[in-house]
């Protein structure tokens, strides 16, 4: 509640700053000339059209999903296994189960590992020796990797090869965790640099180890900065399809998943084959697998955005 | 003072190395434990099959369970998925998964011994043959149904019926025809320009028609609306365009009767419609669809219940109930004959 009245004074005591410098310099260089007041509206203008290209992406697909699969909004949608001969009965539970298992498994991998290379990168690292550079600049191009190669390299080194899992959710949890992985370390490294040195000198002035300092200070500090660049990679890994169809992702699977046993399916796999299917009751069930996806984002992210704030801070 | 900045300095790699050691080692205590642990579920499943399914016992004179994965032809894929759905409500321990990696990617995966069967809208090529021999995997392809290439076009075209050649003009890798009235032959006079609507090149459906029409699989002029894996697409575009064509599998046309209509094809056997009845008169698109099975594969229990189900028992309502056109009389006695062989009935 402070927060917000203080927020709000500032916001008002600045716009009183820029009214009062906007008289001062038009006193000296004469008014802003009638394109300048007119580029004033344009600008933000566009900015708003900017948005709505964005949300009106998202809304369309929401509309679409509603009106083309609202009829089988449903809890056999989520309850009901797949089927090829009944499909107005069929549902997504093999599917969301195993999205379930991935998203667990990524989630697993890419915080530990994710925080670990930020904080090693961020506190560690010496940035004027070379390899520490050559890491970064890596870590920078990974994250525009097409997916699909992540999928390649899945199927080589974990599928097959050293691993050798087999086509299992685990293999595909961890060709996600890879995908997405650079998405983390970038957004926890930037988190982390946002924590004021001060608050660092101060924890080691007071005598607390590198590690102590870390842990006591920095971390808590970044915590909410780390839980948003998670969320965006769990939100990308979630919708993730092709990748995963390489390293076992299966359209027709009537089982539940497990972690090391047998093929699995996963949420936008299992849609992206509905919707391909000629009958028109599969293409009902891609919508309503649409909106189930769409819903458990919507659920993931809310408890992930609810412990952001919980944790935020500010400076 | 040197050695000992060295040391400040390899420690954490030093540490490092030693966690890598540690995560590997419990890694593989990991893969131990898991190993066992599948081996005492899965004894436990089994033992608990054999408790629960006594009553179910009764028809096979044992309880069947294990695994099946099929991969391959998506074309192929709903016959698989139907049977497979059939068997396990005979069978609910046995758990049979079928992907959709398409004829070609389905073939690594099969001679590679990553799955027990393969499914297939065309026979394995020689090269696929030569590989799945390198890994010592043997099998048998079997014809599970057939399917027919319909050429649709608009509800409003008055042409009734092509002939191969005729549709050797329009689609032809050196065709320029822009026009329905430009065709060779047509009775009809139609004035209206040709939209033509395609599958992607990847896709068997596309290997199928060129080779069957133009001679050499892959030849087919390149400006056309290629719809890539997607024939709902192809079936939008040509409800929308009255001079519209695209060429289609058989169940997708079966499902948009209501839109677009199927062309009759002249190969020989004068003009004959898309049919269940037509296999034979159908030429030369209809195809014959198949799985492959691995030898190996074939020595479980399970496996040999699958292939007798879908091949000998089920196999006319696993076609019907997934959009497809059963085998003649014929192609279900040669199908017969060789699981009855392979699985020694």
């Amino acid at each position: 509640m402070s927060v917000n009245q203080d927020e709000h004074r500032l916001a008002g005591r600045a716009r009183i700053a820029v009214a009062g410098a906007r008289a001062a310099t038009g006193d000296v260089f004469g008014r802003s000339s009638r394109r300048e007041r007119l580029g004033n509206v344009v600008f933000p203008a566009l900015l708003l059209l900017a948005l709505s290209v964005a949300l009106a992406g998202l809304l369309a697909i929401i509309v679409w999903a509603v009106v083309e699969g609202g009829s089988r909004a449903n809890v056999d949608l989520i309850t009901n296994g797949t089927s090829r001969l009944d499909a107005a009965s069929a549902g997504y539970r093999e599917a969301i189960l195993g999205s379930l298992y991935v998203i667990g498994g990524v989630i697993l991998l890419i915080v530990p590992l994710g925080v670990g290379a930020a904080i090693y990168l961020e506190e560690y690292a010496d940035k004027t020796r070379w390899w520490n550079r050559l890491i970064e600049l890596n870590i920078q191009n990974l994250a525009g990797v097409p997916s699909i190669v992540f999928g390649i390299l899945g199927l080589a080194f974990v599928v097959r090869g050293p691993l050798s899992l087999g086509f299992v959710a685990a293999a595909g949890a961890i060709t996600v965790a890879m995908l997405v992985l650079p998405t983390v370390i970038i957004a926890a490294r930037e988190a982390i640099r946002a924590v004021p040195p001060s608050i660092r000198e101060g924890s080691l002035a007071l005598g607390a180890t590198q590690w102590q300092t870390i842990r006591r200070q920095v971390l808590p500090a970044a915590f909410s900065g780390i839980l948003t660049g998670t969320i965006l990679a769990v939100a990308r890994a979630f919708g993730e399809a092709a990748p995963l169809l390489l390293v076992g992702a299966t359209t027709f699977v009537t089982f539940d998943p497990s972690l090391f046993e047998n093929r699995f399916t996963t949420l936008p796999v299992q849609i992206f084959n509905y919707s391909k299917q000629p009958q028109e009751e599969f293409q009902v069930l891609a919508a309503g697998g649409a909106l189930v996806m769409i819903t458990l984002l919507v659920v993931v992210n809310s408890f992930a955005i609810g412990l952001r704030n919980k944790f935020e801070r500010r400076w | 003072m040197k050695i000992s900045t060295a040391r400040r300095r390899l420690a954490p790699f030093a540490v490092a190395s030693a966690a890598a050691l540690l995560l590997v080692a419990c890694g593989s205590d990991d893969n131990d434990d898991n190993g066992d642990d599948t081996s005492t579920s899965s004894d436990d499943s089994n033992s608990d099959d054999s408790g629960d399914g006594a009553e179910n016992a009764s028809d096979e004179g044992e309880e069947l369970s294990g695994n099946i994965e099929i991969d391959g032809s998506s074309t192929v894929a709903p016959l698989s998925e139907a049977a497979a759905e059939l068997f396990m409500q005979q069978h609910p321990d046995v758990q049979v998964s079928v992907g959709t990696s398409g004829t070609g990617g389905g073939f690594e995966l099969f001679c590679n011994g990553e799955t027990d069967g393969s499914d297939a809208s065309r026979e394995i090529s020689e090269e696929e043959i030569a590989q799945c021999e390198e890994n010592g995997i043997s099998f048998e392809g079997i014809q599970v149904a057939n399917d027919a290439m319909a050429v649709v076009v608009h509800p409003d075209n008055p042409v009734q019926c092509l002939t191969t050649d005729q549709l050797n003009q329009i689609w032809g890798p050196d065709s320029t025809l822009s026009n329905w009235n430009e065709i060779d032959g047509l009775e009809e006079d139609f004035d209206e320009s040709l939209d033509l609507y395609g599958p992607g090149t990847d896709s068997g459906t596309f290997d199928y028609f060129t080779e069957a029409i133009n001679g050499e699989a892959g030849a087919q002029r390149t400006d056309y609306n290629n719809i890539g894996e997607d024939d709902n697409s192809g079936i939008l575009g040509v409800e929308g365009s009255v001079g519209g064509m695209f060429y289609v599998g058989y169940s997708y046309y079966v499902e948009n009767q209501d839109r677009v209509r199927a062309l009759e094809i002249d190969g020989g056997e004068g003009c004959t419609a898309p049919s269940p009845e037509t296999v034979e008169s159908y030429v030369p698109l209809t195809r014959p669809l198949f799985v492959y099975m691995s030898d190996v594969a074939l020595e479980r229990p399970e496996v040999q219940a699958f292939a007798d189900f879908y091949v000998n028992q089920e196999n006319e309502t696993i076609a019907e109930q997934a959009g497809f056109i059963g085998m003649t009389e014929e192609q279900a006695a040669a199908a017969s004959e060789k699981v009855d062989s392979l699985i020694g009935n």
